[in-house]
């Protein structure tokens, strides 16, 4: 045990060192042809002190001294899951239900946008989950689909004056056309080469948004993009209609907590049925899911197709908010979020997607003065997730149900 | 056909330039089959401590006295911090996942890829940085052709750095160690090849080679960006895979024949594109051909 302390610390030591000569020639060479050390000792001692902490709550956790805390901890969050479990799933839902519904009524403005960004996010995440949790393939453009969905709307919108419920499922359609151009080429191939070239796939369709003047306005964006609007009866002179527009925060955040729940719905009922069940042969292993008779082109396709359209609905929501899209919302950067957003939480739970989605969101606006340490600590974060805890916070609970049932 | 030659003479600058950050990614994916998303960030970090170097030795006035040495200091310091940066990333990021899920190493090394591009910016500002303009100015001219002494000095200095990691490669002992080390790491083990040192070893020419890239990138187009190294980084992926994944000579040409096209395909289709046609090119190299040019079979976990 000694021995092994032994070694961690000289690990330690050592990658302290090493961090300690890689800032030095960023922090302490400057351009007038001086030397200085203060700077970079300053950043290495926080640095240090702030490893040190988490390094000895670590060894005090890994030898049991933390026992007297950890244990109560892990006693009521099991006693919890039990509760949960044995109460009848109804009770909890509606409670989650109200309180999701009564959530603008309780907060500001501000953490109803911060909702609305999550209820957006959930439902690329779960997109991205039957893509990338179901069916293996990781995808690194599932940001492109999103962007589909959203200048969909907007250019529809803003040339043809077409309202949003015509074009909510025209946003749809159109990613999922765009999720079959994308997949049927690729979808031959697996893994890592999957991963590059949904990639390349997403780059280009950014860089097509922001080149084809004509269509896209380009890096200019599109301006002016109308909100839904829903016809309202009016009981004045007479029973007539008029369109109420919607402008107000919390009427936006029913229509995406409802476009939420329905994906939620969705997916839940794939992940239970016959083409998820396919899609999780194929993940598991893709020759032997092809000998058992199952179509794993079309399937994956599928895969691909439906992740594409939630993406899609979402996107339209996103232009009708936003009332402004550019290309800058759809990079790289942003698919690299939804898909850790969906590796924190564990691959393949619904609950735990949804659970990354609020913790990706929500602490970095908790943290909002941090703004520019936000993307390095996010980088660090999913580091140490996958050398700590590679399979999420919550990991997929299916062998557990099957072993209940049988 | 001057413009014709001209843009060859562009072409194959840039294309050796990827070819340089290809190396690395065919080189890492040979040992430990790993995408090395971090790649492009190894680049970048290349050119910033490259513009760090070159100015601080413009501060101290060697920059006029001794050019050649400053120069090559600058490209043997930033090499060096480059190979020393990707030995540390391996040995903390990735080592402790080469046995767990692909997957796991894949989103490590966006981790590590975000969190350098993020630390660049963080210690050396949000905006571009620039290089020291007076170097390099003019060229030869031939009518109305003409070659810039800079553009001379990269491909010359690409040129080297091939062959020399050609030699290592394929003469030396130590280049012997690395291709067994890619083909069989229970057997090279037996026969006492250490194959953490050969991955190590692997990453630090890797990064090396991108870090010469970055300087030369950075001298090129003058000025140097936190964020450069995502879209050289995937262009040059897409040259290694075009030459075939783990085949060194294979990025070699991959990197000049995207360097080419994008050049080509920028002068007489549209510029505004340029960025699309490696991507293009990964897609239908992927579709019909995925071994690549020079490539050898995969078994099917690959493709």
């Amino acid at each position: 045990m000694i021995q092994e302390f032994k070694k961690i610390w000289k690990q330690y030591a050592i990658t302290m060192l090493w961090l300690l000569g890689l800032l030095w020639p960023l922090l302490g060479i400057h351009p007038d042809g001086t030397i200085s050390f203060k700077q970079t000792i300053t950043v290495w001692l926080y640095i240090l002190s702030g490893t040190f902490i988490c390094f000895i709550i670590y060894i005090i956790n890994s030898s049991g001294n933390l026992k007297f805390f950890t244990e109560p901890v892990v006693n009521t969050s099991e006693k919890l899951n039990n509760m949960v479990q044995n109460m009848p799933s109804w009770i909890w839902k509606s409670v989650l239900l109200i309180g999701a519904v009564l959530y603008p009524l309780l907060t500001g403005r501000y953490p109803t946008d911060v909702a609305i960004n999550v209820l957006l996010y959930i439902c690329l995440g779960l997109g991205l989950y039957v893509v990338a949790g179901l069916a293996g393939m990781l995808d690194l453009g599932h940001i492109a689909f999103y962007g589909v969905g959203a200048y969909t709307y907007a250019i529809l919108n803003v040339r043809y004056g077409i309202g949003f419920w015509v074009c909510f499922p025209l946003a749809g359609l159109s990613a999922c056309i765009a999720g079959c151009i994308v997949g049927y080429p690729t979808l031959r191939m697996r893994g890592d080469y999957l991963a590059i070239v949904t990639l390349g796939f997403g780059e280009i369709v950014r860089i097509i948004l922001n080149n084809w003047m004509s269509l896209t306005n380009g890096p200019n964006g599109i301006l002016g993009v109308k909100t839904i609007g829903i016809l309202r009866p009016v009981m004045e002179n007479g029973f007539s209609f008029e369109i109420f527009w919607v402008k107000k925060l919390e009427y936006f955040y029913y229509f995406a907590l409802v476009l939420a729940i329905l994906t939620i719905i969705a997916v839940t009922r794939i992940n239970f049925s016959r083409i998820g069940r396919a899609l999780e042969a194929i993940r598991e292993d893709e020759t032997a899911a092809e000998l058992m008779g199952v179509n794993t082109f079309y399937y994956k396709l599928l895969a691909y197709a439906m992740g594409a359209v939630f993406a899609g609905f979402a996107g339209a929501l996103f232009a009708a908010r936003m009332k402004f899209v550019s290309p800058e919302s759809f990079t790289f950067l942003e698919s690299v979020m939804v898909l850790s957003m969906v590796v924190l939480g564990g691959m393949s739970s619904i609950p735990g997607i949804i659970l990354g989605v609020i913790a990706l969101i929500v602490l970095p606006e908790v943290f909002r003065e941090l703004e520019s340490y936000r993307m390095l600590v996010f980088g660090l974060t999913m580091i140490i997730m996958m050398l700590f805890r590679p399979s999420g916070l919550i990991a997929a609970k299916r062998k557990k149900m099957m072993e209940k049932k049988s | 056909m001057d413009s014709f030659i001209q843009q060859l003479i562009n072409g194959i600058t840039l294309g050796g330039i990827y070819a340089l950050i290809a190396l690395g990614y065919t080189m890492v994916y040979g040992v430990i089959q790993l995408i090395n998303f971090a790649h492009g960030e190894f680049f970048a970090a290349g050119g910033y401590v490259g513009v760090i170097f070159l100015s601080f030795f413009t501060g101290l006035g060697y920059m006029e006295t001794h050019p050649i040495f400053c120069l090559t200091a600058s490209f043997a310091l930033a090499m060096m911090y480059c190979a020393y940066l990707a030995i540390g990333v391996e040995k903390i990021a990735y080592k402790p996942l080469r046995k767990e899920a692909r997957l796991a190493a894949l989103l490590s090394a966006l981790g590590v890829s975000i969190f350098l591009s993020n630390g660049l910016m963080l210690t050396q500002g949000v905006y571009d940085k620039a290089y020291p303009s007076e170097l390099f100015q003019g060229g030869f001219s031939f009518g109305i052709i003409t070659i810039g002494y800079l553009q001379v000095l990269i491909v010359c200095l690409t040129g080297a750095l091939l062959v020399a990691l050609n030699l290592l490669v394929f003469k030396t002992k130590i280049g012997m160690a690395m291709r067994a080390t890619a083909q069989d790491k229970t057997m090279s083990a037996l026969v006492a090849i250490g194959s953490n040192k050969i991955i190590s070893l692997t990453f630090g020419i890797g990064a090396g080679l991108a870090a010469a890239a970055g300087i030369m990138v950075g001298l090129y187009y003058g000025s140097v960006r936190y964020d450069m190294g995502f879209l050289p980084g995937i262009k040059a992926f897409s040259a290694a895979v075009l030459g075939g994944i783990g085949n060194i000579t294979g990025a070699m040409l991959g990197g000049l024949i995207i360097g080419m096209v994008e050049i080509f395909g920028a002068g007489y289709i549209s510029g505004e594109y340029k960025d699309v046609f490696a991507f293009i090119i990964l897609i239908g190299v992927l579709y019909f051909k995925p071994t690549g040019i020079m490539g050898e079979n995969i078994d099917d976990t690959r493709v």
